[in-house]
């Protein structure tokens, strides 16, 4: 028997009428995820990311098209017939129970035998890290505590797969970056497929097995997060993920002129728009030798940023190139603001776009 | 002087409660224990038998009272919860215009909509005259003057005090928190019993507070809609005290019925659990 993807999402449309206009929050997405995994819809505000996740979960029903669980259409089922639970944006805990009850509604409402929902609920407190704080009430409890009462009232239920909508928007930046890492291992250690929606492009890199890019209702890109980074499929992915220099211009004969520079684009002829990460670029005083993409510029910017320095380039024509460099030997930069520079790198790090 | 600020902020506050309450009130109580006639003047005799007397004669009004205002206050729950919650979460952009509707009748004085009731539910008014006109109702069906009607004004005249409180709750409930529930496998039956009813509760609290003790001790009702027959303790301190003049007589039973409310409170509250209301509240 062929596994079943935990999710799949065929030709999903969401249209809203919006002062008499028909407005269309989900152009259309298909997609499957898989079993187990950890998958992110990332995207910016807008794009109709948390529509998808809340068509998944049963709160908005499908103007068209079809979502299957287990390959089960439940495209018409209620939320609160189907096998999967959300960790919302705000938390939304019961504020007039305790972490207990909190995490016990589900399995109550199932009419889960007593017993179980004794060691359930003990089982999944200990694993959020929550034991001895059941009888507190959500206020009393703190942005990442809150987080871990709302993970939990969702995995005790062992559901089929478990949606989190922008789940650590909320925290700050400290408690995120450990709550990101802690996710992971729980995710690991239920072994339960998240679907995990976000705008923030390193959480999506840090946590995810695929990340689908959304833009405006449609799926731009979907795939790793390695390929994503490094082979952004569109202009938008590129700029969205990261940082990305856009080069475009007419190649000839695998070469593209750009601002006086030669850069390297095998296999490529007429109109093209590369990509470099700027991690990827060398900046150095003399212009190197050898097989490699070579331009001048002026730096006009230079930011010191503790494990990196990030350069601003202009090239003759005015395209601007952002440049990272490692400070792993030197306490000095580089260069400095007004030096003319050459900008190198390797051929594999041209990435053209959409190909 | 920075420490005494909020006191003296407080401070035209305080001056009203005790012009306006504590000393009437005071004056009242010592009213209560007098003895005389309008006459000849009264004078302190502390007669505790005012209250045995005043409540040995009028216990049947004070019951019909209490009676009255608890039919009155759960018909304005029944009534007023679907209201405030229909308001709350169907009312769209809309919500101000309806809570506006809810408080239009207050630009009308409250014994002259109690007065039109009079004329709408007379036995030959335009509503049941028409009716018995065509033959629909029998000859001698009649509404006023009777326990229904009293009650029905009263309902009538409070309901908006049930339903803003219980609004303002319903309002404040996270519409995620019932997804949340739904959810977590809660049908939307179980969604409303376990978290949106206990999280309107302490509206309804406030909602019953507002309703049933001015319900209870309202002489304008029984009075316009009630006849002879339906008379409450309102209507009996009213007259004891401006018509028959007997200050300490209606002084004793002001004090029984503010007692009497007072204990019901208390029980009311301790029965909810104002303790559990509170808390949910104030989130």
């Amino acid at each position: 028997m062929a596994e079943l993807n935990a999710i799949e999402l065929e030709g999903v449309v969401k249209e809203y009428v919006s002062h008499g206009e028909v407005v269309q929050a989900v152009k259309g997405v298909t997609l499957d995820i898989a079993e187990g995994e950890f998958f992110s819809l990332l995207g910016p505000s807008g794009c109709g990311k948390t529509t998808t996740m809340r068509m998944i979960a049963g709160f908005e029903e499908p103007s068209r098209g079809v979502v299957k669980l287990h390959g089960q259409d439940v495209t018409n089922v209620p939320p609160n017939k189907r096998d999967v639970n959300m960790v919302f944006q705000s938390y939304a805990l019961f504020p007039h129970m305790n972490v207990w009850d909190n995490v016990a509604f589900g399995l109550k409402q199932r009419r889960t035998p007593q017993e179980e929902i004794k060691r359930r609920v003990g089982e999944i407190l200990e694993i959020v890290d929550l034991t001895g704080r059941e009888k507190r009430r959500p206020r009393e409890m703190s942005g990442g505590q809150q987080q871990r009462v709302a993970l939990a009232r969702a995995l005790v239920n062992r559901p089929s797969a478990l949606l989190l909508d922008e789940p650590l928007g909320a925290l700050d930046l400290k408690l995120r970056q450990a709550m990101q890492i802690e996710l992971k291992r729980i995710q690991r250690e239920v072994g339960i497929t998240f679907v995990y929606v976000t705008h923030d492009q390193s959480e999506a890199l840090t946590m995810s097995d695929r990340i689908a890019v959304m833009k405006d209702g449609l799926v731009e890109q979907l795939a790793g997060p390695r390929e994503i980074y490094e082979r952004p499929a569109s202009s938008f992915v590129a700029g969205f993920i990261g940082t990305s220099n856009l080069l475009s211009g007419v190649a000839n004969g695998g070469v593209l002129e750009v601002g006086g520079g030669r850069v390297l684009v095998p296999e490529r002829e007429g109109d093209v728009t590369l990509t470099v990460r700027p991690e990827k670029i060398t900046i150095s005083a003399e212009k190197p030798d050898g097989e490699v993409s070579v331009v001048p510029g002026t730096v006009t910017e230079v930011v010191y940023l503790g494990t990196y320095t990030s350069y601003a380039v202009s090239l003759a024509g005015g395209t601007e190139v952002t440049v990272f460099q490692q400070n792993a030997h030197d306490a000095r930069n580089i260069a400095e603001r007004g030096d003319a520079v050459w900008l190198s790198w390797q051929a594999q790090h041209s990435y053209a776009l959409g190909s | 002087m920075k420490r005494l600020t909020p006191y003296l902020l407080a401070l035209p506050g305080w001056m009203w409660l005790a012009i306006f309450l504590v000393v009437p009130m005071a004056a009242m109580a010592s009213v209560s224990l007098q003895t005389g006639n309008a006459i000849d003047g009264f004078a302190m005799t502390f007669s505790v038998s005012n209250y045995t007397d005043a409540l040995s004669r009028y216990s049947t009004q004070l019951v019909r009272s209490l009676a009255y205002g608890g039919a009155a206050t759960l018909a304005m729950l029944l009534i007023g919860y679907p209201v405030a919650y229909w308001i709350a979460f169907k009312g769209g952009h809309r919500k101000s215009m309806y809570l506006f509707l809810l408080l239009l009748p207050f630009f009308v004085s409250f014994v002259l909509r109690t007065i039109s009731w009079g004329f709408l539910l007379a036995d030959d008014g335009i509503l049941f005259g028409t009716l018995k006109g065509w033959g629909l109702l029998p000859a001698d069906f009649h509404v006023l003057a009777t326990a229904f009607a009293v009650i029905a004004g009263l309902t009538y005249n409070w309901l908006p005090f049930m339903i803003l409180p219980i609004y303002v709750a319903l309002e404040r409930v996270d519409p995620r928190v019932v997804e949340a529930a739904q959810d977590l496998y809660a049908s939307r039956t179980a969604a409303f019993r376990r978290v949106v009813l206990p999280l309107s509760l302490p509206g309804v609290f406030a909602g019953v507070l507002m309703t049933f003790v001015p319900a209870t001790a309202d002489p304008v009702n029984a009075q316009v809609l009630g006849g002879t027959s339906n008379t409450m303790i309102g209507n009996i301190i009213q007259t004891t005290y401006l018509t028959n003049l007997q200050y300490p007589t209606a002084s004793a039973l002001s004090f029984t019925l503010m007692a009497v409310l007072l204990v019901g409170i208390f029980v009311y509250a301790r029965v909810l659990g104002t303790e559990n209301v509170l808390e949910a509240a104030a989130r």
